[in-house]
This record gives C-alpha cells, structure tokens and sequence, in this order.
C-alpha cells in the first residue's frame, strides 16, 4: 500500500491507503474527520466537498493517492479558537441547516464561491450551489446565508495574512 | 413587538454548532472496537426463483468472518406490518412474510438474498462477488393495473395482488352514486400521482453491538422512532425482551418518513452481531438507498366531483389503486386509507363523498408514507379536480373554492373526522395578498411579450397532523398506540434535563423544545437540555412523523412541567409558610399573592433534593415528572399556496417564478424554524410536481437508481419564496394550541405548482397533465394540442 502525506486543516498527516481510497474514506475512516460526509456515489450531492489547495472538490471524485502533498480543507478547520467562520455564522444565523448532512459541503462550497466571486447574485449562488444537494432547506435560507456572508465579509476590513 | 426568547420567538438554533463544525455524529460516523462490516448482495431481477446458492467461495475470500442466508434465520420472524386494515367484505388485509433474507423467491430489485460479513466494506463487497447464485426470472407485476387484472402473482396469498379492497365510508356509496347521477355537472378527472423517493440526504445505516458479559444488544440505527424500532424488532422479528436491547439514534441526517419503519438491515445487524459476536456496521449507498428505502406516494386515481348549477359541491367519488411494493412496510396499509379516505373533504363543505381503494402488491420496492403519507394525494386530487371544475364552469378557481369552503368549527366531515379550527378565507385571502394576484396580468402579459407562458395556480390543503388519538387509530387497526411521552428533571440548581420520546432529524427540537419549557418556567432558555433519541435514556416514545412531535410531544413536556410547577408551589408554600391556594407562579418566581414575599425558582428546586426544611409527611423529594400525552382528535393544519410559472412554449419547460404560502399552523412556537420547515416541504414538492419520479421498466428494472436519473431539485430549479403564518388559529385540543408543520409545504405545492402550468397552457386547452411535469411531457401536450389552437 502506497504511502501518502498531505495537509489538512494545517496539520501534516500521513497515512497508508489502496489505491481505490477516496479521499473521502482518507478523511473520516483514516483521519476519523467525519464532518466530511458521503451522500451519494456518483458524484453529484456534495456532501462531501472540501477545499484541496484552495479550491472546492468532491472529496468523492479525487483518490487519497492523489491528494498526496495537497493543502485540504475540512470543515472542521474552519472555525478558528472556537469561533465559527463567517460563512459557518451566516448559516447559523439564518437558519442555512436543518439536518446538517448536507451542510459541510455546503459550507465549503459556499467558502469558495465568496473567494472567487467576493459579490454574487442570488442567481449566481444558486447556479455554483448545483453541484450540491439539500433536501431540507429548500435552500431558501443557504442561498439567504451566503448572500449575508458575502457582504459581512466585503464589510470587513482585509485582515494581514 | 418581537419576542426574543420563549415561545414565539425565532431562536437561533442550539444544535447548529455542532452540525457546522463537523461535530454531529450520525450513525456512520461511529466505530466500535473490532467492527467487522456487511454488504449485502442483493436482487438484480424483479421476480425470481433461487434455483441454488452457493456461498462456500464468498466464505473463503480474504477478510470473510461469516456468509448469512436465509437459513440462518429460520425461526427468526419477518419484518411486521404495524397496520391492519379490515377490507369491503370484512376481511383482513393479506399480509405475506417479509423475511430479513429472501427467502426462495426474489420480489424485487434490491431485495436483500445473502450478506456478507467481514473485516472490511471493500472486502466484504469483494466476497459478495463470489456468490454462486442462479435465479430463474420470473414474470413481474409491476404496473398495477396489470397486477389485478390477472398479471402475474407476487404472493401465492394474494389473488389477483390485492392486499385489499377497502370502501369508505361503506354506507355512503349509493347516496354518492345517485348524487353523481343527478348533478347538474360532473367534472371526472384521472390522475396519477407519481412514485417518489424520500432521499434524505444522510443513506441509513446500522451498526449492532451485543456485548455478552450482561447480554446486552445495542442498535445504532438512522431513525425516527428508535422505541418503534426496539418494539417491532424485539418482540416480532429477534424475539429480545427490551431490557436486554437499546436502541440509538443518534443525529440522523433526515427522514421525511423512510426512516420511521423497521427494516431488515436493522434487524440483520443485530442478530449478527450476536452471532459473530464483534460489532457489525451496515452503510448504505446511494444506489443501495434507491432500491432499499420505502419509497413514496404511486397512486393511480379517478375523481368524480358532482355541482349544481351555482358551483356548490354536491358529492366527490374517487377510486385508487394504491402500490404497495413487493412487501408491506411498517405502517403501508394506513396510507391510501386512513391518512388518504378521511381527507377526502379536503376545505370543502362536500356532503356526499366516498372512495374505494384497491392495494396492490408488485414487484418493486415497498411502498410506504413519504412527507404527508395520504394527505398529499388526497389534496391533489382534490385540488386538482376542483380547479378543473371552475375551468370547465367557467368560475374564478379562488370563487369556486370560497364558494364551497368550510367556515364554521367544529366541523364533522362525512369521511370520519371533525376539524377543531380554521379560517380558510383567511389563508386564501393572505396567499392572494402577498402573491400579488392583482398584478398577474401585467406580468402575463410581460411574460408574453417575451415569447413565455405565465399561469397563476392556487391550491388549498388541509392535513390531519399531530397524530394520533390512541383509541380511534386503535380501531382503525392501528397495532399500537400513538402518545408520546417525556420526562423532566429539574436538577438541584434549578436547570432543567428533558427526555423526549420525539426524535429531531432536522426539526430543531432541542431549540424549540426548550423555548416551551423555558416560557412555562420562567427560566433561561439555556438552562433546560433536551435528551433524545436513545431507549435508554428517555421514556417509552413513540418518536417523530405526521407532523406529531410538537403537537403530541411537545403537549407531553407541558403536562410534565404543569406537574412540576404544581409541586414546587407545594414547596413554595411551606418555604414560605403560606397556604398552597395562595401561591402565584410566575417570571421564575413562587410570591405570595397580595404580599411581596416570594422564593425564587432555585431556591425550591433546591429544598427539592437538599429536604432540610421541607414537608417530607405530605410529599416526596426531587423534582423531575413524566408524561405520557394521547392526543383528543388530530390537529389540522390548513392554507392556501400560490404558484407562478412561466412555459416556454418552444421547449416544454416550466420555471417556478415565484411562490407564496399562508399556512395556518395554529400558535407558531419558533417562526424561523417553522418556515424552515415550510420551505423545505415546498421544495420536496414542488420536486414532485416539477421533475422527480421513480421509473421502473417493463421488468421490474428501476431506472432511477442514482442521482443521475432521479431528479433531485437543486437550487437553480426553485425561486425563494413567500410564506406567511399570520392568518392563524390556534388548535382547540392541546396545551400548547399548535397543529404541526412538517408536511404542509409537500402536501400544498404539487397541485399548486400543477394548475399553474396547467394555467399557462389553457391557450392549448389542456385539461391535465400527470406529473412530473418534465420539459418533454410539457412539450408534447402543446406540440399535439398545437394544430387545434391555431385553428381556433
Ligand atoms: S458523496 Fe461526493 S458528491 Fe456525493
Ligand atoms: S440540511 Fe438536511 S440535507 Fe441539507
């Protein structure tokens, strides 16, 4: 079994795996990140988006083996000292969840729209959220959190790296 | 003014957090020391026959710990049924064996035959591979039409696929027959209303865990009624006494009904865990999900609704055939009839109504309650045969409806219930309000003017919620009562401990739940904990469907925190050496009426456990009571929805343009959650009327299997939407005065949404569509119906 090592949430992480390991079965059976979820099998719910070197994957399409020497991104980094992201606020505060299956993905997803398009419409929201499914929302009030992160983020002064 | 706390505030949620952070933990996420994992290989045909089963090469492939079939289970039970319906002729329904492994006959595709156990899932799916199977293929029934008229047998038991036959109100038919026959207008409508899949987002799952040092069985299990699920597969299937079986459900990743049933899985688990004697998890997958959970809905109608000549409604007739699957699901049976014939009267003042429903068994996936189980088909087939009416009349469909509502309450209807409140003319009012009816026409024309099609659709519904009365769904043939139960536990420093037989997978309720208790007591929501969702810890419950958990739950914790406060006034008054008549509770504190002495919450909570100065002859220490709540009636959540949409003629497809809801839930306890709750039921609904839709072949093959041929709505095919609670009345019956409002948002919107687009295309004199209304069902009613508009 190849070895693999990577970053997640700034940690370095290494590990044995298959090679038919999905990242996905890395992060939670491996690292036991279950806050990265499984939801369906062929790629198209979203349950199980993270950010690897940035940028919002299906932790379902992309093998373990692949992610070798990546910077991933789980939902569980994102509130930093027990205070939750803005976009993890957002959600809170206008009630983005129900269940909560669908919602790291969501989050993510959300965290890098708001990187790539710091101001989207509603219908561009709406567009970048399909390749991700809730059955609870009706998205209503994701599509409500994410317009509300936007602007609490465009609001806030840019923070010194 | 706002309220920011207690009961009618809109609370942010307590259970977020974690859910946000990454930290829920569903059953997927567990793991026990030495877990070995299930896979089970399961029917790719619809009907078939096990001519022989060889395992011995799936036991001898790296990792396998034990291969189960059929035959390990002789003397286990089936998975029962939790409803008996008696039929027309006095009969009970056919009720065949639905065994944990198939047992010499395959009924559907999915229909588990042998499962694997070993170290790991990749390992025990390998294994599965291995398995010598040959199945001689059986002819299938799978349109129901087919199955009772003659097609082939699903169960030597049942004649002609019939579960039953089933007439009500059984001395209504003739009354109804002559009214029909008579009316001065009859608008007949056939409709279908299409098999969905319930797809929560989180696949079940189950990991069984017996430990033999006290024989003891755990069951973590994705479900909605963990006690259920410790009753039916304790007593009927494994044969456990409940005391030496727990079942757990932990944060479970929605349900909309799939998750309320017992399934073999569970039971599979269980029983395996003891016999390999090391924990063992079941995962399913998505495909898995498809052919596995109960799926919803599948009725194939006809209606009749009889007028004189003013519109008023003089008799509704319908017959259904109602699809059961290849084996009843836990509470199947009860759909068509009592959660379907008893809506029948839907808003309406009908006088004559009558119904005949036919179950049917075929080969496909059991059929059970699916988000409103009944309530939705019985609204659509109301709704939709009513905007048919006005339109063939030539009324306005709002006239025609408020024309024929119900307005004064109680109201007994002819099809068994009595409704305790509402005001329809209220809802139809708001929803026509917020919705803009006065401006349609400008945006119809505007639409136009770009080449579209914009119809404007109104539906009313009503639900029979909060369920149920124990002795009437007892007679009914339900097989268990239909309370709920919670304990509280006030502890020493005054916080407060809750345990709910309600279980949230979704809901809120540990927010909510503790916005009722903390209004009745005074205290800070953030002092009252709410226990959930595991057999040992809360009482006897009967857990979280029909829009029940408020209603019956909710009203459970009330009688257990009335207890309560009658008690610590009982304290109250010894502390403060006053007569107990004279004793006032309120704002978190005892006082003594007409005086300025008083003792706060705390303090008697304490005198409660710490009984130094206390009346130890006249009552006992600690603070913490139980309740078990059996409901009056049902409650009866209402409302009016409006659709808009626009067609485009050139493709077929329809773009949901706005949407408006008035719902009446009764007193509404957290808004945003109950609009939540809302939005979320319009999506599933309008999902149903737009695009979902389980697709089985001629042979039984479900073509729908994954995400990428079932159509799951996604955010770009739904608008935001309107939804009002304004127009309420609150429910005559229970404590809190609420109905429930899971399910409304599923029940209203399909009709809706479908005589908006049915709006739309009146220029194609288009009477009916069945849903889903997909681009090419659109396209080709209007590309048929194209030459006779151009001729008009
Ligand atoms: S689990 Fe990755 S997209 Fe569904
Ligand atoms: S919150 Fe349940 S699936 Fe989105």
């Amino acid at each position: 079994m190849p070895g693999i090592s990577m970053t997640v949430n700034g940690k370095p992480v290494s590990g044995e795996v298959e090679g038919r390991t999905l990242l996905v079965q890395f992060l939670r059976e491996d690292l036991g990140l279950t806050g990265t979820h499984v939801g369906c099998d062929t790629s198209q719910c979203g349950a199980c988006t993270v950010l690897v070197n940035g940028e919002s994957v299906k932790a379902c399409t992309m093998l373990a083996a692949t992610a070798d020497g990546a910077q991933v991104r789980t939902i569980e980094g994102e509130a930093k000292g027990g205070a939750m992201s803005v976009v993890q606020a957002a959600f809170q505060e206008h009630h983005g969840l129900q269940c909560g299956f669908c919602t790291p993905g969501m989050v993510m997803s959300i965290t890098d729209l708001l990187r790539v398009n710091a101001e989207p419409s509603e219908a561009q929201v709406r567009e970048w959220l399909k390749g991700n499914i809730c059955r609870c929302t009706g998205y209503h009030n994701i599509v409500k959190a994410a317009l509300a992160a936007a602007a609490e983020l465009r609001a806030q002064p840019v923070a010194a790296e | 003014m706002t309220k920011i706390t207690g009961i009618g505030a809109s609370s942010k949620r307590r259970e977020d957090k974690r859910f946000l952070t990454g930290k829920g933990r569903y059953v997927d996420d567990m793991n026990r020391p030495g877990q070995a994992h299930v896979h089970f290989l399961r029917s790719d045909m619809a009907h078939g026959r096990i001519v022989s089963l060889d395992v011995s090469a799936a036991e001898a492939a790296p990792g396998v710990i034990k291969v189960f079939t059929a035959k390990d289970f002789e003397g286990v039970g089936g998975i029962p049924c939790g409803w008996l319906i008696t039929d027309r002729h006095g009969q009970p329904m056919k009720e065949p064996k639905h065994p944990i492994l198939a047992e010499g006959k395959v009924r559907h595709v999915g229909d588990p035959i042998v499962a694997v156990v070993a170290e790991t899932r990749a390992q025990a799916k390998d294994a599965a591979e291995l398995v010598e199977l040959e199945l001689e293929e059986l002819p299938a029934a799978i349109d129901m039409r087919a199955a009772v008229a003659g097609g082939p047998q699903v169960h030597d038991e049942a004649p002609d696929n019939l579960c039953y036959d089933w007439d009500f109100p059984a001395e209504s038919k003739d009354a109804v027959d002559e009214a029909i026959r008579n009316a001065h207008h009859v608008t007949v409508l056939e409709l279908r209303n299409n098999r969905l899949v319930a797809n929560p987002m989180e696949p079940r799952a189950a990991l069984g865990e017996y430990d033999d040092a006290d024989d003891m069985h755990t069951l973590w299990t994705t479900s909605q009624n963990p006690h259920v699920i410790r009753l039916l597969m304790g007593a009927f299937v494994l044969g456990l006494p409940e005391h030496k079986l727990r079942v757990v459900a932990p944060d479970v990743g929605g349900g909309f009904g799939s998750k309320i049933y017992h399934y073999a899985e569970e039971a599979f688990v269980t029983f395996a865990a003891k016999v390999v004697n090391r924990p063992v998890k079941w995962t399913s997958d998505r495909a898995e999900a498809f052919m596995s959970d109960a799926h919803g809905r599948d009725h194939v109608c006809k209606v009749e609704l009889a007028m004189d000549a003013e519109g008023h409604f003089l008799a509704l007739r319908s017959t259904t055939l109602a699809n059961m699957g290849a084996y009843l699901s836990t509470f199947a049976p009860c759909i068509p009839t009592w959660l379907h014939g008893t809506l029948l009267a839907g808003n309406y003042k009908t006088p004559l109504i009558f119904t005949n429903v036919r179950a049917v068994f075929t080969n496909t996936v059991p059929v059970d309650a699916y988000r409103g189980a009944g309530r939705p088909e019985a609204t659509y087939l109301i709704e939709r045969v009513v905007d048919k009416a006005a339109r063939e009349i030539g009324m306005d469909p709002a006239e025609l409806r408020r024309r024929n509502f119900i307005t004064q309450f109680p109201y007994q209807t002819p099809v068994a219930v009595e409704y305790d409140s509402g005001d329809y003319n209220a809802t139809l009012d708001k929803v026509l309000q917020v919705a803009d009816r006065a401006g349609f026409e400008a945006r119809r024309a505007e639409s136009a003017a770009r080449g579209k099609l914009r119809g404007f659709g109104l539906a009313h519904y009503i639900e029979a919620c909060g369920i149920a009365p124990s002795s009437l769904v007892g007679a009914l043939g339900a097989r268990a009562g239909l309370y709920e139960a919670a304990t509280v536990r006030v502890n020493p420093t005054g916080s407060v401990s809750v345990f709910t037989g309600s279980h949230s997978h979704g809901q809120g309720h540990e927010t909510t739940f503790a916005q009722v208790v903390a209004d009745r007591l005074g205290i800070e929501e953030g002092a009252v904990d709410i226990v959930h969702g595991d057999t040992s810890k809360v009482p006897f419950g009967m857990g979280t469907y029909g829009s029940r958990s408020l209603a019956v739950g909710g009203s459970a914790i009330v009688k257990s925190v009335d207890k309560i406060v009658a008690k610590a006034k009982k304290i109250a008054a010894h502390l403060l050496e006053a007569s107990e008549a004279d004793i006032a509770f309120e704002d978190g504190k005892f006082s003594v009426s007409g005086t300025d002495r008083s003792v706060a919450w705390a303090e008697v909570c304490l005198a409660a456990y710490v009984p130094h100065n206390y009346p130890l002859d006249a009552i006992e220490p600690g603070l913490e009571e139980t309740s078990f709540y059996d409901p009056a009636n049902f409650t009866y959540p209402s409302g009016a929805y409006v659709c808009e949409v626009e067609v485009d003629p050139d493709t077929g497809k329809v773009q949901v343009m706005s949407f408006a809801a008035a719902d009446d839930f009764g007193n509404v306890v957290n808004p945003m959650i109950v609009e939540g709750q809302v939005h979320g039921g319009l999506a599933q609904g309008i999902g149903q009327a737009l695009m979902e839709g389980c697709v089985y072949d001629e042979s039984g093959q479900l073509l729908t299997a994954s995400y990428m041929d079932y159509a799951m709505p996604l955010a770009r095919d739904l608008p935001s939407f309107t939804v009002d609670n304004s127009a309420c009345t609150p429910c005559t019956h229970n404590p809190l005065g609420v109905k429930g409002c899971g399910e409304a948002g599923a029940i209203g919107s399909p009709p809706a949404l479908v005589n908006a687009v049915l709006d739309a295309l009146s220029p194609y004199g288009i009477a009916h569509l069945d849903m889903p209304l997909t681009p090419s069902k659109v396209w080709e009613a209007i590309d048929a119906a194209r030459p006779a508009a151009a001729a008009e």
